[in-house]
């Protein structure tokens, strides 16, 4: 039997872009953060963004929860749906607006795939399937953020509803702008502020050149100082990465990715631009690699090389999930003077608890993504990991850093936002969010911790203790 | 006698905040036209100095009051820099007058604004509570992203006090070059081609004067075959380093435009340039010096000159452009009211203790 207001919104849509039956809601019950099910009570599928707004008018109306939801990678859990609540899936949205190559913006509708526009930044690892609707919504990161920053730095207008039903336009082809920044404040909002219908992105053109080498070495710390004299050389590359032994291992069995033997990490660093830069560059940094006493060092000699070791790093969460039936991942920041202290907490803080945990990071701007290995069959696996992750977060508040660089709090990390800000900064945030969703209706749980969290709340049990009992597959 | 608030400690910024039910903050007052308001002022400049700068991180920390000009040789010692050009550095502006006017350089073409660097901020909001929001590391997507929402805030929302800034090493060396434009249209036909080339071009600016004008940063070496390449599809002439530094500090400083009277941001796309230019044309004694490829005009008049004819054209183009300097209106062209600007406004300054935008 239908709720009441699921046969009011049936009004508003054909039949069979509403659904209701249990197998139906049953694949957009989790997002990227498996461990937690919500079963919501209905999913829209509008096509346009008219039906978009009359939807959110609707939730409006009826103080009914809604969750905006893209392709469900949201590694924080932003796209959980509540239990009370609708989900709008957005994927039929998918109509790139305009592309104008002589302003080099797009201009595209949320449902849109990141690597449709793959010449606008950022570069997630899930980027063939995330919605640029999804990255504007937690302002999604990837690999190349040191030099070309987040999503944030690539929006330069947006179209949205937000969760009064107030339609709005801000910001628009020109990469400047006058007046206070509602595209930096809208990007990040975590579903909170309403729903982007249209968004303007700045294209970069892709350079002309790329150096890529990876280097392995006998210990981390090796790699971490690494990292250092490439910083203090006063180059900056496109992108630095680190992975672990762990990661390596996982990568290796993944896609046969092959790293030289013994080591310890492995580094990743990328120069890009003009040819002739990037010869110049390459000569410094293959000076400050090898004096950084590598095992070996392998420059990408062609596009296919390059790819190659991109692919490796890039299916590193995928591949952990071979190593481990179940695995929590953290994106967490230190500074990057501390990251080898961080590292050799993290590790030993595992070995203290008893915990798999595999480390790939964007060694360039101090992102940690330490995976948490556990099995979730193993009575006590998942607590122990939760626990871990806990402590990383803790450790990350401690040493200045952030809990999250590009993930997003989510439902994953609300309990700790307020740990990062004081009692009246979190006030401060709610009353924002109240400025643009005062009944609370827009993704509600989420990013703030003392909020009801009817997913949590509906079986009894820490939701995360059923994690176990799921397949990934 | 002056009764100004003047703050020179964060404390001392929240009690003079709650001092005063209305009240407008001031830095230098290098970009008059964003506080010409009969209100009290609160001036920022006693808010002075470096807090942290820590070279191997990309990131300083800095009280709003801050000249940039001392942030910037703090900078350069470390070989490092803000990629956006700030303005009006040798005219004192401060680093949060900077943020809260939200003007970039030219060089904000390459790396993007002044909302690409900045990572966090502590302001002092309506209610006189100070507050931090953001973060000290080169990414963090905790929180809503303030920081970014005071970029051209213009003081209507908060007071900053102090500011975390994301920067980069700078290359060591740069070559400008002048390329020939007989007219608006080749202008923007350079500006729009030579954006997307493969040189990476650092800067890329239409002159007062009528030409365009590149910037190239690099090794030593590679400029002078890329500067070939350029001048080969765009004629032209390299500019001596004398000249070059002469002509950036000049777009830099304004120094192009009148003295008195207007001065207009106006944020735009290439296309609309050959359409304002001849609006300009027919306003008396107006200058422009167009910046980030074409993303944004700064126009200049006399004072007292008509502007209505002018303004038209911004409606019909559907452009809207903020008053840096000179008397007369903030904003010209039409904004559209928006209720979230009024529930933001209401969120972080309830009892209207700072003005309208």
């Amino acid at each position: 039997m239908l709720a009441p207001v699921i046969n009011r919104l049936s009004a508003l849509l054909p039949a069979q872009r509403l659904l209701t039956r249990p197998e139906q809601l049953s694949a957009y019950e989790s997002d990227g953060l498996t461990a937690f099910r919500a079963r919501p009570l209905a999913v829209v599928i509008p096509e346009t963004a008219e039906e978009v707004i009359r939807l959110v008018r609707f939730c409006h109306q009826e103080k009914l929860p809604f969750v905006a939801r893209g392709s469900g990678t949201s590694l924080s859990g932003g796209s959980l749906p509540v239990t009370d609540g609708i989900v709008i899936g957005m994927n039929r949205l998918n109509r790139i607006l305009r592309l104008d190559p002589a302003l080099r913006i797009a201009v595209v509708e949320p449902g849109v795939v990141n690597t449709q526009v793959s010449v606008a930044a950022p570069d997630p690892s899930s980027q063939s399937i995330c919605t640029i609707g999804g990255n504007v919504a937690f302002n999604a990161g990837g690999a190349h953020c040191l030099k070309y920053g987040m999503t944030s730095n690539h929006v330069l207008g947006i179209k949205a509803v937000l969760a009064t039903g107030e339609v709005v336009e801000w910001g628009g082809p020109s990469r400047e702008q006058a007046g206070p920044d509602w595209c930096g404040l809208f990007t990040g909002n975590e579903g909170l502020f309403g729903i982007a219908l249209e968004i303007t992105l700045q294209l970069l053109r892709p350079p002309e050149c790329y150096h890529t080498v990876l280097a392995g070495y006998r210990t981390l710390e090796q790699a971490g100082d690494a990292v250092s004299a490439v910083i203090a050389s006063g180059l900056l590359p496109g992108a630095i990465e680190i992975m672990d032994a762990l990661a390596l291992e996982a990568a290796k069995a993944a896609v046969h990715a092959e790293y030289p033997a013994g080591c310890e990490a492995i580094l990743i660093v990328e120069l890009e631009g003009p040819r002739e830069v990037v010869a110049d560059d390459r000569v410094r940094l293959d000076s400050i690699l090898a004096a950084s006493g590598p095992v070996e060092t392998r420059p990408a000699r062609n596009s296919e090389e390059r790819m190659a070791i991109w692919k490796g790093r890039k299916c590193a969460f995928s591949a952990v999930g071979r190593l481990s039936p179940d695995f929590l991942v953290q994106d967490g920041v230190v500074p990057r003077q501390r990251l080898g202290e961080a590292l050799r907490r993290i590790n030993a803080m595992a070995r203290e608890m008893n915990v798999r945990c595999a480390n790939v990071f964007h060694a360039g701007d101090g992102n940690l993504h330490p995976l948490i290995l556990f099995d979730g069959r193993e009575p006590g696996a998942l607590q122990r990991g939760e626990a871990l992750a806990g402590r990383i977060l803790q450790m990350c508040i401690e040493m200045g850093g952030s809990i999250t660089g590009e993930h997003g709090v989510g439902i994953e990390k609300r309990d700790y936002l307020g740990k990062m800000f004081n009692t009246e900064e979190m006030e401060c945030l709610k009353r924002i969010r109240a400025a643009f969703d005062p009944f609370g209706i827009a993704n509600p749980g989420k990013m703030f911790p003392s909020e009801g969290a009817p997913a949590l709340q509906q079986s009894g049990l820490h939701p995360l203790e059923k994690a176990g009992v799921l397949s990934r597959e | 006698m002056n009764s100004d608030l003047a703050p020179t400690t964060l404390s001392e910024l929240a009690e003079a905040v709650r001092s005063s039910p209305h009240l407008i903050a001031v830095g230098a007052r290098t970009k008059p036209g964003l506080s010409e308001v009969d209100w009290p002022r609160l001036v920022t400049t006693g808010l002075k100095g470096i807090v942290e700068y820590n070279p191997s991180e990309f990131t300083f920390t800095a009280l709003a009051g801050t000249p940039v000009k001392e942030i910037a040789a703090a900078l350069d010692e470390q070989g490092q820099y803000l990629p956006f050009d700030p303005m009006l550095v040798d005219a004192g502006a401060t680093l949060g007058g900077t943020v809260a006017a939200g003007l970039n350089g030219p060089g904000r073409f390459r790396f993007g604004g002044i909302r690409d660097f900045i990572l966090g901020v502590r302001f002092v909001d309506g209610r006189g509570q100070l507050l931090r929001m953001g973060g000290k590391v080169v990414k963090n997507a905790a929180g809503f992203d303030l920081p970014k929402f005071f970029v051209g805030s213009m003081g209507r929302f908060g007071v900053m006090g102090e500011l975390t800034f994301k920067v980069f090493p700078k290359r060591t060396t740069s070559l400008t070059l002048k390329l020939a434009a007989t007219d608006i249209e080749m202008a923007t036909r350079i500006l729009t081609e030579a954006a997307h080339t493969r040189w990476e071009l650092d800067a890329l600016d239409l002159l007062p004067a009528g030409d365009v004008c590149a910037r190239l940063a690099g090794p030593e070496p590679t400029l002078g075959p890329l500067a070939a390449e350029i001048l080969a599809r765009f004629p032209g002439e390299i500019l001596s380093t004398e000249q070059a530094t002469s002509l950036w500090a000049e777009l830099r400083e304004f120094g192009w435009a009148h003295p008195n009277g207007p001065l207009l941001k106006l944020p735009l796309t290439p296309t609309e340039l050959p359409g304002l230019h001849k609006a300009l044309r027919a306003t008396s004694e107006s200058r422009w010096h167009v910046s980030v490829g074409g993303n944004v005009a700064y126009i200049s008049v006399p004072d007292g000159t008509e502007l209505s004819g002018f303004e038209q054209t911004l409606t019909s183009l559907k452009l809207v452009a903020v008053s840096v300097r000179g008397n007369g209106a903030l904003w010209r062209g039409i904004r559209r009211d928006t209720e979230i600007a009024s529930a933001i406004k209401a969120a972080l300054d309830p009892e209207h203790r700072f003005p309208a935008i």
